[in-house]
């Protein structure tokens, strides 16, 4: 059995989620409909809507070593039918990056590792690159041959140029890439709408 | 009229046929498209999952380019260009530290005079239906199309407020004003997994057989989309729906643009109709005996 | 010289926790024309006031401030108590230590230091009261009673009783309300018709009671005591008196048209009843669709000729009815959450998804299936029942944050009743919390569960669609914590208990307020329930909240009593703390007239001059017209400008003296 009520203040990682994503979860009465519309649900060892109630209870290891939080697709379904209309794709967002900055690791390592290649690839060229995303991240995953009939297919339809084309404001891009912080502080708002 | 035009990556390379429809209908509707000068990524969804400033940052460059250019309307094909630029756009604009914050971030001075819109949209509501209609030389008589609008084209609501959330209708219009006939079916805006497309196939696989099974059911000839990632995925991913959930799909996916060029009178290749996986030739031919 | 009494109350620890009561009376002794300063644990209690009377007597005090709570809550209780030691009982000014002050502030000093200037002030002011006169008025012992549902009803029949007349107006050409489209009704599965009818034929048949149906009010005037209130009694195209109730127009009508009662399930003619037992049993014709009205006069008319009792009179007009009234009571009852809000449930686009009202006029044995549970699709009987709760409650997106109270109870009724009707079936439940509080309501839905084998689901559901004939419900199991899919046949929406759509209307024609969700508002959420704001008016049943039947009886009779206790004494005190207009200072402007909510100001003439005069009967002392009145002819009795700027002025008596400023007074 775990005691909720540690050393620490109860709300302390809710009151967090709230600072970084303006997502008050404390609005959440548990009605599961998040859960019941997300479509990535039957993948998910923890739903969403308990992901919400572990932040209420301060659970935060659970919640950020969680794959849940790497499977959301982010299709707005729940934030869209949520009876309190929290934005819990931002939420999630949240969570995915305090993960990533606190050193969790990612139990989800093959999407975690095609969202770095894509933004390696914008960061290099300015847009992405679909052929050497795919190849680098087959490499990586050691599994080459992953989708090679489906990657032949759309080739030989000349689908998939060769080279990558770069764009001239590289070094804006650049710029933005140096600058962008994880995350920004928000004030929490009352519908929490985007 | 002038609309700026923001393809996006995919239009680029495996939604390439979406860009060539779209460049050749638009101008039988008088749409005239001007390329956003320089357009970078906006960062989908790999952007706002690692850095909220980032993700912004991107949609920011590319909103400002258009603004740049006097381009006060972009037209964004791409569901998830749509929803990150309309909603990155929506974000600065309601918060003027925000958007000074993010400028800085960009080293320009976007300053928020461009509107985003989704391509369907700009049809329905700018084009209209008349004159989609009267741009019509060969009404696509007898094929039943399954509109298929994905998760971000109507969510959240907030955000893409042009259609119902739940029951979107507009797609469903516009084939009808090409002679075709939209079916109701269930599937409409259910999400195809888009972004886990090559990490987590088989969630994608999952849903694509759901969506296809729908389809199915409500006796579709065709399913019709508006965004590159629902389509690779339906058109892709099929083979593999079919082997693993082992039901016998068929079932060409088809661009908006593409119906559109084809009622317009437009050639099968010239549309890229060649380009897809699953080949609409068969179908094409029940209804249009001219192909 | 004033001798004033200042009674500061402890609140238990409701002020004492917060302010510093030794310190309080230290300084309010102080005060000039202060002579007895007490303190008590509650004042408001027995001892607590028998201590006041005692100190009136014992220290000859002839103005008393108690230092307390709201006036809302105790003003009342003060002034009867000090009218008991034989002061007039306008004496009496309160000074909220507790929720303007204590309740509100966390710093000790700083709390102690406000509530002995809120002491200063209501002293200061308490100088300068007069005592007034309550305004005697006689009681017109009739009572209005809106809406004839089981509410309306109860109400109506208890006054009667009472030996008081009640004239009962009904919108619908029935009395009977949503309880007479119920089957059977929870925990005691009590058929709803048979506890029903009867009292719907006790009504027709009592002859204190008049009963105006397929009427609706219009108009409201006048106060307590003494409403003026016209009533429209739409013309029901059938002549009541003559009409023997035998139906044979009903049979002859060739149009036929979805039954409103029926939820569109059934079919009704242009001419209708209803339902079978309605009462009164005249039919009504639908002008909006009967023939004799869209297409021309001499078109159809097969109810005249069918008619036995030459009652169809296709000529009859509107009946505008004026009547007096002491007291109303509202029981105006509910409408049902529209489901079409709920896209993500077909938006009311699909057949076999349908309300729980609808429901129940399925399972109801004179409904339009007989009893007969189908799918509306294809009126086979379906095998697997989803039920969903909380549609529309409890969901602020949609618009309703409550809970509607009764949906988890008639949700496990039908789930029952579902089971008796189809054995082979099974209901699956999606609920979210299971609020079954109420005698017998838990062990109710325990019963549901374990003899009648009803499935419960916690989670709310996210999606219903269609393939083919079938329902596939989208939800969660939010205790297994895995996702659910149920292939379901028939699915049943519970649907929340919403305001009438016009209820801001009737509102308004009252005088009455309304919460944000369109309920009429209560005196007192918890000592004045069935009471309004606006005196001798009264609320009974779900218009003023969401309530089951049991919950809806009680209230009713509850107003009843409070009716009942007005019409017990000839004449009604009136507050004398109204406004009063000085005809020499008037000019006649008459902005007062345009300003005033209660229509209390008429035009006078004075020496042939123009001026305003206030009824008194109907002035509620709200102040609207004196601040409104640029020549200052208008006074407010117990809130005169002498007694408020002196209120006002007192705690910075000590600053004004340095200035050297006067005083102010007019």
């Amino acid at each position: 059995m775990r005691c909720l009520l540690v050393e620490e203040e109860v709300h302390q990682f809710s009151n967090l989620v709230k600072a970084l994503s303006g997502e008050d979860v404390s609005k959440c009465y548990q009605c599961g409909k998040c859960s019941a519309g997300c479509p990535i649900a039957s993948e998910m060892e923890i739903l969403p809507n308990r992901i919400i109630r572990l932040i209420q209870i301060n659970s935060k290891d659970t919640v950020l070593s969680s794959s849940t939080i790497w499977l959301c697709a982010s299709c707005e379904t729940c934030f869209t039918r949520c009876p309190e209309e929290i934005d819990l794709v931002r939420v999630m967002d949240v969570l995915r990056r305090l993960s990533l900055e606190e050193g969790y690791r990612c139990p989800e390592e093959g999407i975690l590792r095609f969202n770095r290649f894509f933004l390696a690839s914008v960061k290099n060229y300015g847009r992405v690159h679909e052929l050497g995303l795919m190849m680098k991240y087959n490499l990586a995953s050691r599994q080459p041959f992953k989708d090679l009939g489906q990657g032949i297919a759309l080739f030989r339809r000349g689908k998939i140029p060769l080279r990558p084309q770069r764009i001239k404001g590289m070094d804006q891009i650049k710029g933005i890439f140096a600058k962008s912080k994880p995350f920004l502080e928000r004030e929490a708002s009352g519908g929490g709408g985007r | 009229m002038r609309y700026g035009y923001f393809p996006g990556c995919a239009l680029h390379s495996t939604a390439k046929e979406f860009d060539l429809s779209i460049r050749l209908s638009c101008p039988h509707l008088d749409l005239e498209l001007v390329e956003v000068p320089d357009w970078s990524c906006c960062g989908a969804s790999p952007g706002h999952m690692i850095s909220e400033e980032l993700a912004l940052a991107l949609s920011v460059r590319n909103l400002y380019q258009a603004e740049r250019h006097d381009l006060t309307t972009v037209i964004a094909p791409c569901a998830a260009c749509y929803s990150r630029l309309k909603s990155a756009n929506k974000e600065v604009r309601e918060d003027a530290r925000l958007m000074s914050r993010i400028n800085r971030v960009v080293g320009e001075e976007f300053t928020g005079k461009v509107e985003v819109r989704h391509l369907i949209e700009v049809l329905y509501k700018d084009v209209g239906l008349s004159r989609i209609e009267s741009s019509v030389t060969k009404p696509l008589k007898g094929m039943k199309f399954a509109c298929y609008y994905g998760c971000l084209l109507t969510r959240p609501p907030k955000v893409a407020d042009f259609d119902d959330v739940e029951n979107p209708i507009i797609m469903d219009r516009i084939v009808e004003a090409l002679g075709a006939e939209p079916v109701s079916w269930s599937h409409k805006t259910e999400c195809c997994g888009a972004s886990f497309a090559i990490s987590r196939p088989e969630i994608v696989v999952r849903l694509v057989d759901e969506i296809l099974k729908a389809a199915q059911f409500a006796a579709a000839d065709s399913i019709v989309v508006a965004c590159p990632l629902c389509h690779v995925n339906l058109d892709m991913r099929q083979s593999q729906a079919r082997n693993k959930y082992g039901r016998n799909y068929n079932i060409p996916i088809l661009y908006i643009s593409q119906v559109i060029g084809l009622a317009q009178g437009e050639a099968y290749k010239a549309l890229g109709l060649d380009k897809h996986l699953v080949s609409p030739k068969d179908l094409l031919k029940k209804g249009l005996a001219s192909f | 010289m004033a001798r004033v009494g200042v009674f500061v109350c402890w609140c238990g620890s409701n002020i004492a926790g917060t302010v510093d009561i030794e310190t309080v009376l230290e300084a309010a002794r102080r005060i000039a024309e202060v002579v007895h300063v007490e303190d008590n644990k509650y004042t408001c209690s027995e001892s607590g006031q028998q201590s006041i009377k005692k100190a009136i007597k014992e220290h000859d005090l002839d103005r008393v401030v108690v230092a307390s709570c709201s006036p809302l809550m105790h003003e009342v209780t003060f002034r009867r108590c000090i009218e008991s030691a034989g002061l007039n009982p306008y004496l009496l000014e309160m000074a909220n230590l507790r929720e303007h002050c204590s309740w509100v502030h966390r710093n000790r000093g700083e709390a102690t230091d406000k509530a002995i200037k809120l002491i200063g002030m209501a002293v200061a002011k308490v100088r300068r009261l007069e005592p007034l006169i309550p305004i005697r008025m006689p009681v017109e012992k009739r009572a209005l009673v809106l809406g004839g549902g089981i509410a309306g009803i109860q109400a109506a029949l208890d006054i009667s009783k009472a030996g008081y007349l009640v004239t009962l107006v009904e919108r619908l050409p029935t009395i009977g309300g949503h309880m007479a489209q119920l089957d059977k009704t929870f925990p005691t599965l009590d058929c709803s018709a048979c506890i029903l009818t009867p009292k719907m034929g006790e009504v027709l048949h009592d002859e204190n009671i008049e009963l105006l149906t397929y009427s609706e009010v219009e108009e409201v005037r006048g106060w307590v005591g003494n409403f003026e209130v016209q009533i429209r009694k739409k013309a029901r195209s059938v002549d009541m008196v003559k009409c023997t109730g035998c139906g044979e127009c009903i049979e002859k009508c060739p149009l036929k048209l979805p039954s409103e009662w029926d939820l569109g399930l059934g079919l009704r003619k242009a001419i209708y009843r209803p339902f079978p037992q309605a009462v009164p049993g005249v039919p009504v014709i639908d002008r909006e669709q009967c023939f004799v009205f869209t297409k021309g006069k001499e078109k159809c008319r097969a109810c005249e000729r069918a008619c036995p009792a030459d009652a169809i009179d296709f000529e009859q007009e509107d009946e505008v009815i004026k009547r007096r009234f002491g007291a109303i009571v509202v029981a105006t009852g509910f409408s049902l959450f529209d489901e079409k809000a709920y896209g993500e449930y077909g938006g009311g686009q699909y057949k076999d998804v349908i309300s729980a009202l609808q429901f129940e006029r399925m399972v109801n044995a004179a409904g339009p299936t007989g009893g007969h549970i189908i799918k509306p699709s294809n009126g086979r009987e379906p095998r697997n029942v989803v039920f969903v709760q909380c549609v529309g409650s409890r969901d602020r997106a949609k618009g309703i944050p409550y809970c509607s109270k009764i949906c988890c109870m008639y949700t496990a009724k039908q789930a029952l009743l579902l089971k008796e009707h189809l054995p082979e079936s099974q209901a699956y439940i999606f609920c979210i919390d299971i609020r079954a509080g109420g005698k017998n309501y838990e062990e109710f839905v325990n019963r549901v569960q374990s003899e009648y084998g009803a499935i419960y689901i916690r989670g709310r559901v996210s999606r219903i669609y269609e393939r083919g004939d079938k329902l596939i419900v989208k939800g969660t199991d939010t205790l297994a914590g895995i996702p659910v899919e149920v292939e379901a046949d028939l699915v049943v929406l519970a649907t929340a208990i919403a305001s009438q759509s016009d209820s801001p209307q009737l509102a308004r024609i009252l005088r009455i307020p309304y919460d944000e969700h369109g309920f009429f508002s209560e005196a007192h959420p918890k000592l004045r329930p069935v009471e309004s704001v606006t005196r001798g008016i009264f609320l009974a049943g779900a218009c003023q909240s969401p309530k089951d039947i049991p919950d809806s009886v009680a209230t009713a009779g509850a107003a009843a009593v409070r009716v009942c206790e007005l019409f017990a004494s000839d004449e009604l005190a009136l507050e004398p703390a109204i406004a009063l207009v000085d005809a020499e200072r008037c000019s006649g402007c008459l902005n007062c007239l345009e300003v005033c909510p209660f229509e209390a100001i008429r035009e006078e003439r004075v020496d042939s001059r123009r001026v305003a005069s206030v009824s008194e009967s109907i002035c509620q002392g709200c102040g609207t017209c004196a601040a409104v009145c640029r020549s200052e002819a208008i006074t407010m009795k117990g809130f005169t400008s002498p007694q408020l700027y002196s209120q006002i002025a007192a705690p910075f008596e000590e600053i004004l003296k340095e200035l050297e400023v006067e005083m102010p007074s007019c």
